[in-house]
């Protein structure tokens, strides 16, 4: 049977504290923490359990948790890959934006 | 169910050792990665080899594996009636509907919980599954009718694949990169574990006329030389439907006139913008009078690369 379900937009309106990330990432609170202190992850608020997260970084801590699985990388190797990967998205959101603003002959 | 040869997908040889088994996982791991990886396929190739590795990683797997015998790639088989049993496995197992990954799911490693009846608590699986919706969607709104395919475990221990159709209302506004998340919507939990969840990543197809950037729009508006000279008003079309658009004379190609809040509706309110990009259109063909009419202007126009000349 199928019926309709709640869908939850995964943005800067809606905040996510650290005990749901550690949930629905499948990071350890301490690697989440280890990569808020190198600057990976962009937290809200206050240090310690206070912190509060924008929704959007849920994807970026559900990929750093396949990558820590998949790749067998430690959690600076998993910082390092995020950085590389924000930047690529970051470029290619800026490609895409200027694509959309050239002629299209 | 069709045999796969786990040996091949890792390129290495049957009798290879645990730890040439890791390394060649690994090195085709960073290859394939879908995270990183822009290979074709990518994605396919991962699972592929994530998958040989899963068995054959761990020596209860990879036993029970190997006694299936060395098989051609993709040949249609049924393990021996008596392998599930020798294999720690329930003798009841049917091997209807069950994929051949799954014949290894439930021997040893981590997250088991299969025949040996481990109490643990297992959370379903989550999944994430790339959306294309239409740009007409994402000014609307749309109800996606999603048929997905789970990994399902009976008390007995059996694992088989079954149909999860999934409905999601997607309100306006959502662009290029957006994620949603339909919490409960993956696999079932077991043990009292609780439900995987669903993420979509929303990106937008490609559109005859529009181009997308977060939710602003762009489009070409193809002018004639007079309209774009003399100034004009002329219709173009946007998601709500068509305004008119003053067109102030001397406009050149490139231009762009921007229609506030005619973009996309974005899911808190407010709208990003319409871009129209002036294209001046010169006919290919003239008829005499035109040609006529254009070279008097032509002789009475300013030369527009002045200003290259005196760079040099």
């Amino acid at each position: 049977m199928t019926f309709e379900t709640e869908v939850i937009w995964l943005d800067e309106h809606r905040a996510v504290t650290l005990a749901e990330l550690v949930e629905v990432s499948g990071l350890t609170e301490r690697e989440l923490l280890e990569l808020v202190r190198a600057g990976v992850i962009p937290a809200r608020e206050a240090p310690g359990a206070q912190y509060t997260f924008s929704a959007r970084v849920v994807t970026v801590a559900r990929t750093a948790c396949r990558l820590r699985d998949d790749l067998e990388l430690d959690v600076h190797g998993v910082g390092v890959a995020l950085r590389l990967l924000e930047r690529v998205s970051d470029l290619e959101a800026e490609i895409a934006r200027l694509r959309a603003q050239l002629p299209h002959r | 169910m069709k045999y796969t040869d786990y040996y091949a997908a890792l390129g290495v040889e049957r009798g290879a050792s645990a730890e040439d088994i890791k390394k060649a996982y690994r090195r085709l791991a960073q290859k394939y990665h879908p995270d990183v990886s822009k290979e074709p396929d990518a994605e396919a190739k991962f699972k592929e080899v994530a998958e040989a590795y899963g068995t054959l990683k761990d020596p209860e797997k990879r036993a029970a594996y190997d006694a299936l015998g060395s098989r051609p790639q993709g040949e249609e088989f049924r393990p021996p009636p008596d392998w599930s049993r020798q294999h720690g496995g329930n003798e009841a197992y049917s091997f209807d509907d069950v994929d051949f990954a799954d014949l290894f799911s439930r021997f040893g490693g981590r997250g088991g919980g299969g025949f040996d009846g481990g109490r643990m608590e297992i959370p379903g699986q989550d999944f994430e599954v790339p959306v294309e919706i239409s740009i007409e969607d994402a000014f609307q709104g749309t109800t996606l009718e999603l048929n997905l395919s789970l990994t399902e475990r009976d008390p007995s221990g059996q694992v088989r694949r079954v149909p999860h159709p999934v409905k999601a209302r997607i309100a306006p506004g959502a662009v290029d990169g957006q994620r949603l998340r339909l919490p409960g919507k993956g696999g079932k939990g077991a043990n009292g574990g609780r439900d995987g969840d669903l993420y979509l990543d929303i990106s937008l197809k490609p559109h005859r006329i529009y181009r997308a950037t977060d939710h602003d729009l762009y489009l070409d508006l193809p002018l004639t030389p007079a309209e774009a000279a003399l100034g004009a008003s002329v219709e173009v079309p946007t998601p709500a439907g068509a305004v008119n658009l003053k067109i102030p004379a001397g406009t050149s190609s490139g231009q762009k006139m921007r229609l506030g809040g005619r973009g996309l509706p974005k899911p808190r309110g407010g709208a990003g913008d319409l871009f129209a990009v002036a294209q001046i259109v010169v006919p290919s063909s003239l008829t005499d009078r035109e040609r006529e009419l254009y070279r008097e202007l032509g002789e009475k126009a300013a030369n527009p690369r002045r200003h290259l000349a005196e760079g040099a």
